[in-house]
């Protein structure tokens, strides 16, 4: 019997403070999708400096053919300089690229997309067939199909657009395979960047639940209660591009159409007016409450419950009532 | 340092689109236009590197067709010495903008280009990057702070973890976040100047460059639309709705 080669891709595997990111379990849930339509071996890669955890943490993802891991002083922080070249002689053995639609991902893909001449596809949030996939444009006003018959398929994924796959128990892990790092460079270097948050608030774009918070908290003490309100339900805590810019709360809080883009069960948006910009970034969510003083509000069109009340009186209530 | 920053026209930020009823694209007729927001920024932060006596020119580049020149002499306007319209009627994909980007790199040789990090049309977030791998620059995307120290750029970076600070030796792509400044308004005397400073036309096929598109569009439609809900009267009536009807408690 003639078999068919399968599609070979290539997973750039994201890591966070607690390792493996959860990302990169979207990025194989949409591999997942991937597979109702061609036979795929995916090889995860592990780049960084003293990365061996991550890799090993990444090798429990189920559906793996094996992880490559480069372990060097060369790849830490990931720079672009010293990787992106790397990373494109890398992927001209593969026939998909995939990485998440993060900052990370948004900086790298591009570059190795564009010294293979390949025109890559970012934001994926639906994959139709071996060749078609959608994307948002417009800040998700609008979705566009588009077919591309390039020889490597370079993809960033939409996180919630898409399940994360449950990682398989110990017994059940992949091959780890160390490969050459690239040579480090000089035209860039490191030199600091913000602790990782404290809190055990779980991550804005994989969290169950998100509180959201607009300018009508009006400085960043108010956003305690929102806060409050997170640590009682489990949520995380996000907040619009006005909130943000008034300096209430930090930039990786922002959700939006530049901001991060979320889909939880539950999404609470308190003095949050609801601007398109906004709304591209949490209107995939399941149930969506707005609690807002101004009747008049657009987030109340997306809204499936809908309160208007002023937030410093209704906040503390739903704190006491949970 | 000489600074070339690229620009580009995009339906303005405050009009909502629509897909067309046919699914071919976008309708974007009479929309009002304007320049990109991140590139406004992009041109505010080039102005003021000059203002700080860190730049001797700058440069400001369009591709596109001939209405692009609105945007370039309001760049201009802005603060940009000279402009450059690169001519065509053909809509280009990031990978085809980056390649030309790189060629007129190539030929103007600044020492920084200024991008937006995206624009808010394709929302594709890929020219900058692309533009750095290709001419070998080192890259700071979606800067929310530039500062010139001992020919080094120094650059802050907003990251989904926070932010994260790179020194960039030059020559250097830096693509701008929205927090990276505020753009000025133009005044009417130097509206009036803009008019007077060089635009030159230049064909894109001058550039032999091969830039046909790479992805076929089969259909733009609209999202499913999220229809509003139902108005509650008390955070009582809330919380037991959460926990009975949508079972989300």
């Amino acid at each position: 019997m003639n078999q068919q080669q399968n599609e070979r891709a290539l997973v750039l595997v994201e890591q966070d403070s607690k390792g493996c990111a959860d990302i990169n379990l979207k990025v194989m849930g949409a591999i997942t999708r991937l597979r109702e339509f061609v036979a795929v071996d995916v090889d995860l890669l592990v780049v960084g400096k003293d990365c061996t955890d991550i890799a090993v943490a990444a090798a429990r993802v189920p559906n793996v053919r094996q992880v490559l891991v480069a372990d060097a002083d060369s790849c830490e922080h990931q720079l672009p300089e010293s990787i992106v070249s790397w990373l494109a002689d890398l992927a001209q053995g593969y026939t998909y690229v995939f990485v998440g639609a993060t900052t990370y991902g948004k900086n790298l893909l591009p570059g190795i997309a564009a010294l293979l001449d390949i025109q890559p596809v970012t934001d994926v949030v639906s994959i139709e067939s071996a060749s078609i996939f959608k994307r948002p444009i417009y800040a998700g006003s609008a979705l566009v199909s588009v077919a591309t018959d390039q020889p490597i398929k370079i993809l960033s994924i939409q996180g919630s657009a898409f399940d994360a796959v449950a990682l398989s128990d110990v017994s059940a892990i992949a091959p780890l395979i160390k490969i050459n790092p690239p040579v480090a460079q000089s035209i860039s270097r490191f030199i600091s960047q913000d602790a990782a948050p404290t809190d055990d608030l779980p991550e804005l774009t994989t969290a169950r639940i998100v509180v959201s918070g607009g300018r009508g908290m009006q400085n960043g003490e108010n956003f305690k209660l929102l806060y409050q309100l997170a640590n009682k339900l489990g949520a995380a805590v996000g907040a619009s591009r006005a909130a943000v810019d008034a300096g209430f709360v930090a930039n990786d809080l922002q959700v939006g159409q530049t901001g991060k883009i979320v889909a939880p069960e539950l999404y609470i948006a308190v003095g949050l007016s609801g601007a398109v910009q906004h709304i591209a970034g949490m209107r995939e969510s399941r149930v969506v409450v707005a609690i807002n003083k101004d009747p008049d509000a657009p987030i109340f069109q997306v809204a499936d419950y809908g309160l208007v009340a002023d937030l410093f009186e209704a906040v503390p209530q739903l704190l006491e009532q949970l | 340092m000489k600074i070339v920053v690229a620009i580009k026209r995009v339906v303005d930020h405050s009009v909502r689109v629509h897909p067309l009823p046919d699914g071919s694209g976008m309708d974007t007729a009479n929309a009002k236009m304007a320049m990109n927001p991140f590139c406004e920024i992009a041109v505010e932060e080039a102005v003021r590197l000059k203002e700080q006596g860190h730049a001797s020119e700058i440069v400001v580049v369009s591709i596109g067709a001939p209405a692009v020149q609105e945007q370039l002499r309001s760049a201009l306007a802005l603060g940009a010495d000279r402009a450059i319209h690169i001519q065509t009627e053909d809509s280009l994909e990031p990978l085809a903008l980056a390649k030309v980007l790189h060629a007129l790199v190539k030929q103007e040789q600044p020492q920084l280009v200024l991008l937006g990090k995206q624009s808010i049309d394709g929302d594709h977030n890929q020219t900058g990057q692309m533009l750095a791998a290709l001419s070998g620059f080192s890259q700071g995307t979606f800067a929310s702070k530039i500062e010139y120290k001992n020919n080094e750029l120094w650059v802050t970076r907003e990251l989904d973890s926070g932010l994260q600070t790179l020194a960039l030796k030059l020559p250097a792509v830096i693509t701008t976040d929205l927090r990276l400044n505020q753009p000025r308004f133009p005044t009417m005397p130097n509206i009036m100047k803009a008019r007077q400073k060089p635009l030159a036309v230049i064909p894109v096929e001058d550039f032999g460059l091969a830039l046909q598109s790479r992805l076929r569009i089969l259909s733009v439609e609209s999202p499913k639309v999220r229809k509003s809900g139902v108005r509650v009267q008390s955070i009582a009536e809330l919380v037991e709705k959460l926990r009975q009807e949508a079972k989300v408690l």
